[in-house]
């Protein structure tokens, strides 16, 4: 039967209270805090956050498929799919697909892994979906907007967490949101007549049809995960529906995460599944330029996913309030930070190819000779000098602690003047290497502090992106 | 093996004023250091066989020795161009001396010239490393602020007590440079000063830091059995030693952040050379790499000046001031006199030079009775050091 074998979810520490962004522009606050994302993060390393908790304790060469759904992927031309696997250290030997445009692009790739694990083209699929939109300045969506990413391993086995029992889809060509290529900002069309014939009478068409065709009624459903862009629109249409609003909707995460794009429906199908039980049946619906419905019957499997996930649950808990609305938008990129002293080596195309292994995937060598790891790769061993002679270690999910560390008032960029350096010693074998940390407040940085690894984006450069690793406290 | 001690004599050095020098370029830098040796060693410059020059920051003057080869009209000759981070300048002497000692050149120059102030920012600059990512925001304080930290951790100091050690180092080595004319910065500065500077890469403070400055100096050397008929108080080569690590210290495997090989075996080398076996005892000066006065504290104990983790008795002693019985980076260290990178190494072997002549600049700062003297560099992330003993008198010790 195809189905979830995993969940993964992550949401950024740093969370904006909305009463800050109203009272920067004097204007209303729709209450509560949503998520933001880190000046080093993007929808590439939040995805690849949602991958590497999906795939907590399994085995990673099982998985041959990735999909990547974002309406902002940080490259137009250059799939990211591939990046996530890589740092979530898949094998080179997999499907990729990116999946863009639409707020339905999550669902799209999830059924597109269905349809793939169902035809015999690939075993396991990991769905990643990450987005992270920005509303204008002073608009309802900067403050409704959240950043997140989710994850979804699909498979085609006896014994699944969650069964796709059956799935509905139409399409609608209608301006309701939008970017064209050069926007930066969602823009809309007015609110009143995109709820009621954009979502609400999309949403009811695909959900009823789905019901239909499985011969259930409303009663029969246990949780309805539905998308939503606010909750008016989500309680008026589950009201429309027959749902009881109180006991089967899924919460919509606005109040403290907010609405994370095509993220959403599959962040909050992952919180539906932390809190689900055997026999449970889930109805996920997303919409954007029409809408996916999917039915679902969650199994007793689903109780070896559960609690060894950070998931929505881990993450939601995680937080730290961000200290300004100025710092979100500088970390957007709205404001321009002042960067701080320039980089001295530009990332190039050739030393990221060759450097894949430990740069992206974080792989040390061991030797095979006398045992000392090393990050990064050496090729001729510190200790014995042995030539060649090594295996690669993957210590992107190893546990560290901070071995020495300085404040470095030089290194940062004036929203984030001092990096903590930290040379950690990973809890394997005594190896060491070099990371800032992040995600921290440089003033609680300690010697013997507990970290972790986090995939980040360093800077721009020669016309890239370049990425890798960071340390960060353990959340 | 063979040693360098007593093959070449130094018969002549000089030294710019360190500093802020937006008038000079590295061209000026040169000729205001090389002219000053030809004068001291009473040389003509015609004379001059080979030339080994070490620069580090190649964004600023390029590659290769042209730019200076033309400046200095060194027609004819060989010159080369060396870089090893902060031990640049003794890689550059080092090398010099086997071209002479090898009897293949009779007189050789060696030039460390840096100009840093043309690059627009204050520091070293950020994104020290050799990888895109790895080091993509090394910086000079960052690195060694990572020693200071964990030797306070391994000796169970508070950062308070820590430094307060490592300030005592700025303050001696202030007082020293402001005796000293051609020192970068010459304001005295006491212990609260410095342990309420503006914190630069915590737990260094701005006085913890080194000067960034613009500076040259340069050495000529001959064969030792020539010395004298250029000048009756030459000074010997003694041992010359130069050691890498061969990982950053971050990525060492198990690594303890006190014992640095680098250093510990580059002193090693240059010690037995010279037939040094008591540091602490025999040397009479020294002038080492004080970039952050957190590795002036760690250096008294890899050199063998202090016991391990005693350091800090023999700086509450006052053991390394002037007055005291290993006096330490008395020109005012790079701390002070500043630290145009890849000149510093001439620079400490200039001031070393000079006290073992009696000839130091202004003379409340001369030492009596100094017979042997080193010059001390470390450097990189830090993962490169570098020792030259020098010595007064033939045969000694």
């Amino acid at each position: 039967m195809a189905g979830i074998i995993s969940y993964g979810a992550y949401i950024p520490l740093w969370r904006l209270s909305r009463d800050a962004i109203a009272e920067a522009w004097g204007s209303a606050s729709t209450r509560g805090e949503r998520s933001v994302a880190n000046n080093d993060e993007d929808t590439i390393t939040m995805a690849s956050e949602a991958a590497i908790d999906c795939l907590a304790g399994l085995k990673r060469e099982r998985v041959d498929g990735l999909y990547f759904a974002s309406t902002t992927s940080p490259y137009k031309e250059k799939e990211c799919s591939t990046l996530v696997a890589m740092a979530a250290d898949l094998r080179p030997e997999i499907i990729t697909a990116d999946f863009g445009n639409s707020l339905r692009a999550a669902t799209a790739a999830f059924r597109a892994a269905l349809d793939a694990v169902v035809s015999g083209s690939a075993s396991q699929v990991l769905v990643t979906a990450s987005d992270c939109r920005i509303g204008y300045p002073r608009s309802n969506y900067e403050q409704t907007f959240g950043d997140a990413a989710a994850a979804l391993l699909i498979s085609n086995t006896a014994r699944p967490a969650v069964m796709v029992e059956g799935s509905h889809s139409l399409s609608n060509e209608l301006y309701d949101v939008w970017r064209l290529d050069k926007d930066i900002y969602v823009q809309s069309w007015e609110e009143r007549f995109i709820i009621e014939h954009g979502y609400t009478e999309n949403m009811e068409r695909a959900i009823s049809g789905l019901l239909r065709k499985k011969a259930l009624s409303v009663q029969d459903i246990t949780k309805a995960v539905l998308y939503a862009p606010t909750s008016r629109a989500q309680q008026g249409l589950a009201r429309r529906l027959g749902f009881d609003v109180k006991t089967q909707l899924q919460d919509l995460l606005i109040s403290n995460v907010g609405i994370t794009g095509c993220a959403h429906a599959l962040l909050m199908l992952v919180a539906a599944l932390e809190e689900a039980k055997a026999g449970d049946k889930i109805l996920v619906a997303s919409y954007g330029s029409g809408c996916d419905a999917f039915l679902l019957s969650v199994t007793k499997e689903v109780e070896k996913v559960k609690g060894n996930r950070r998931g929505v649950k881990g993450y939601l808990n995680s937080k730290r309030p961000l200290s300004s609305y100025a710092r979100y938008l500088s970390y957007r990129g709205l404001l321009e930070p002042q960067p701080g002293e320039p980089f001295r080596l530009f990332p190039a195309a050739t030393t990221s190819w060759r450097e894949r292994n430990w740069a992206i995937r974080m792989h040390g060598s061991k030797c095979k000779n006398c045992g000392t790891v090393t990050f990064p790769i050496e090729r001729v061993c510190y200790n014995c000098r042995s030539k060649d002679n090594f295996e690669e270690v993957r210590l992107s999910d190893r546990k560290a602690r901070v071995f020495t560390f300085t404040l470095d008032n030089l290194a940062g960029r004036s929203d984030d003047p001092t990096i903590p350096q930290v040379g950690v010693e990973f809890d394997y074998q005594n190896t060491r290497t070099y990371l800032p940390m992040t995600d921290c407040d440089p003033g609680e940085v300690k010697v013997n502090m507990p970290v972790e690894m986090t995939f980040r984006k360093l800077y721009e450069g020669a016309g890239m992106y370049n990425y890798f690793w960071k340390c960060r406290p353990i959340r | 093996m063979e040693s360098i001690k007593d093959k070449v004599a130094i018969i002549g050095m000089g030294c710019t004023k360190f500093g802020e020098r937006w008038d000079a370029g590295l061209d000026d830098l040169a000729i205001e250091a090389a002219y000053e040796a030809y004068e001291d060693a009473g040389i003509d410059p015609k004379d001059i066989q080979a030339c080994w020059y070490g620069s580090v920051t190649q964004p600023v003057v390029g590659i290769g020795c042209t730019h200076l080869a033309g400046p200095l009209k060194l027609h004819g000759i060989p010159m080369s161009r060396v870089e090893n981070w902060c031990t640049t300048g003794h890689e550059a002497l080092r090398n010099a001396c086997f071209g002479v000692a090898c009897g293949m050149y009779d007189l050789v120059l060696v030039l460390g010239v840096e100009k840093l102030k043309d690059t627009g920012f204050p520091g070293l600059g950020t994104g020290r490393g050799m990888s895109t990512v790895l080091e993509a925001r090394r910086t000079a304080p960052g690195s060694f602020g990572m020693i200071a930290t964990r030797y306070f951790y391994n000796y169970g100091l508070s950062p308070e007590e820590g430094k307060r050690i490592i300030g005592k180092i700025a303050v001696k080595n202030h007082y020293n440079g402001s005796l000293c004319p051609k020192a970068h910065f010459h304001n005295q500065v006491t212990l609260e000063q410095v342990m309420n500077a503006p914190i630069i890469a915590w737990p260094l403070g701005l006085f913890d830091c080194c000067g960034n400055s613009d500076g040259g100096a340069a050495a000529l050397l001959v064969p030792a059995s020539q010395a004298r008929k250029y000048r009756d108080d030459p000074i010997y080569i003694k041992g010359i030693g130069a050691a890498h690590d061969a990982l950053l210290p971050q990525n060492r495997p198990a690594f303890d952040w006190l014992h640095f090989e680098e250093v510990i075996n580059s002193s090693r080398q240059a010690y037995e050379q010279a037939g040094v076996k008591h540091p602490r005892e025999q040397i009479d000066i020294a002038e080492i790499h004080d970039c952050f006065t957190s590795t002036e504290l760690l250096l008294y104990e890899l050199l063998g000046f202090s016991p391990e983790g005693k350091a800090k008795e023999d700086i509450d002693s006052g053991f390394f001031e002037l007055g005291g019985g290993l006096p330490v980076n008395s020109d005012g260290g790079l701390k002070c006199f500043g630290h145009p990178v890849g000149a510093s190494g001439l620079r400490m072997t200039y001031e070393v030079y000079k006290q073992l002549q009696g000839k130091a600049q202004s003379p409340e700062r001369q030492l009596k009775d100094a017979k042997l003297g080193i010059s001390q560099t470390f450097g990189g992330p830090p993962q490169v050091a570098a020792v030259a003993v020098l010595g007064k008198e033939p045969g000694y010790p």
